[in-house]
């Protein structure tokens, strides 16, 4: 554990996979700091996890009212100041309702709950997600939703294409998601969402370590955020 | 507040519904499944109350990307 390497890993009602965030995050050198939803302010951390689960029971829309929780205020005005912010799953869709990331996430084309390892490809391995990643590089890491379906319209689309914000596409039909995405990053670089669940692929007895490869790359950029400001 | 799926935004629960209808021999076209929120507010000026109403739909009842709404005000 370290001190320095304080990451947060916001607990909404409803919420399922904070525990193997916190638990995978923990294996790879980062000190988890679970924080419930209604707390105003983040405590002194360097990254931000919003973990997988069902937020408010996925009412009205999944994310749309998790998106008013006070920790999502803290979470915008820490991402304002460029702070790393990773959402998985349930926390991706909470970041495309509240307008931090790009699209939005819609029922799953199959209309079923679609549970299995996917195949993806980096499209992008220069994101602070990816870094540990090569550029093209295939990974395996399970995805478990209904609403997994990405949407952008194709002007949005166009754009996030060519500003390379589309990070990681399923390399295998999944959910119907416009360009098989799977993962966007946000215009500054700092706020990413995926759909499949890293923190399930972090040991080879779980089928697949490569969703380590992400965490761990967000726990480079969280080590690299306290190093400046301990030096500012 | 009616809110639906836009036009030409995939709606898989509208195709679900659209195949059974067929199945039980209805000739149908497109299907598309919205939601209704039915909600009560004290107000006197019907402007003021559907201004109020178009927020609440902005902010959180539709998702504008994917879903269009209407407002209809009845009075109790």
């Amino acid at each position: 554990m370290n001190e320095m390497l304080r990451i947060a890993v916001v607990v909404f009602p409803g919420s399922n996979d904070d525990g193997d965030a916190a638990w995978a995050l923990g294996a790879l050198g980062a000190d988890p700091v679970l924080v419930w939803h209604a707390e105003p302010e983040l405590p002194e951390v360097a990254a931000v996890v919003l973990p997988g689960g069902f937020s408010y029971g996925d009412y009205l829309r999944c994310g749309a009212i998790a998106r008013f929780s006070p920790a999502l205020g803290a979470v915008a005005r820490f991402a304002a100041d460029g702070g790393p912010v990773l959402g998985i799953c349930n926390g991706f869709q909470i970041l495309c309702e509240a307008g931090l990331l790009p699209g939005v996430l819609r029922p799953n084309a199959s209309l079923s709950f679609t549970c299995r390892d996917v195949r993806l490809t980096v499209e992008n391995a220069d994101t602070l997600f990816t870094a540990r990643c090569e550029p093209g590089q295939e990974l395996t890491i399970p995805v478990k939703n209904g609403e997994g379906c990405w949407f952008a319209d194709p002007a949005l689309y166009e754009e996030l294409e060519s500003r390379r914000q589309i990070v990681l596409r399923y390399a295998e039909a999944v959910n119907g998601s416009i360009g098989d995405v799977a993962g966007v990053v946000n215009e500054a670089g700092n706020v990413m969402g995926l759909m499949p669940h890293p923190e399930h692929a972090v040991d080879p007895l779980l089928g697949s370590a490569d969703g380590a490869l992400l965490l761990a790359s967000l726990v480079d950029a969280a080590r690299d955020r306290s190093a400046a400001a301990v030096r500012a | 507040m009616l809110v639906r799926p836009k036009q030409g935004i995939l709606d898989p629960q509208g195709q679900a519904v659209e195949e059974a209808l067929r199945h039980l021999g209805f000739q149908v076209g497109h299907a598309r499944v919205g939601r209704l929120v039915d909600l009560e507010l004290e107000a006197t000026d019907p402007a003021g109350a559907r201004a109020e109403v178009e927020r609440m739909c902005a902010q959180l009842l539709a998702n504008p990307l994917i879903e269009s709404y209407e407002i209809e005000l009845e009075d109790a």
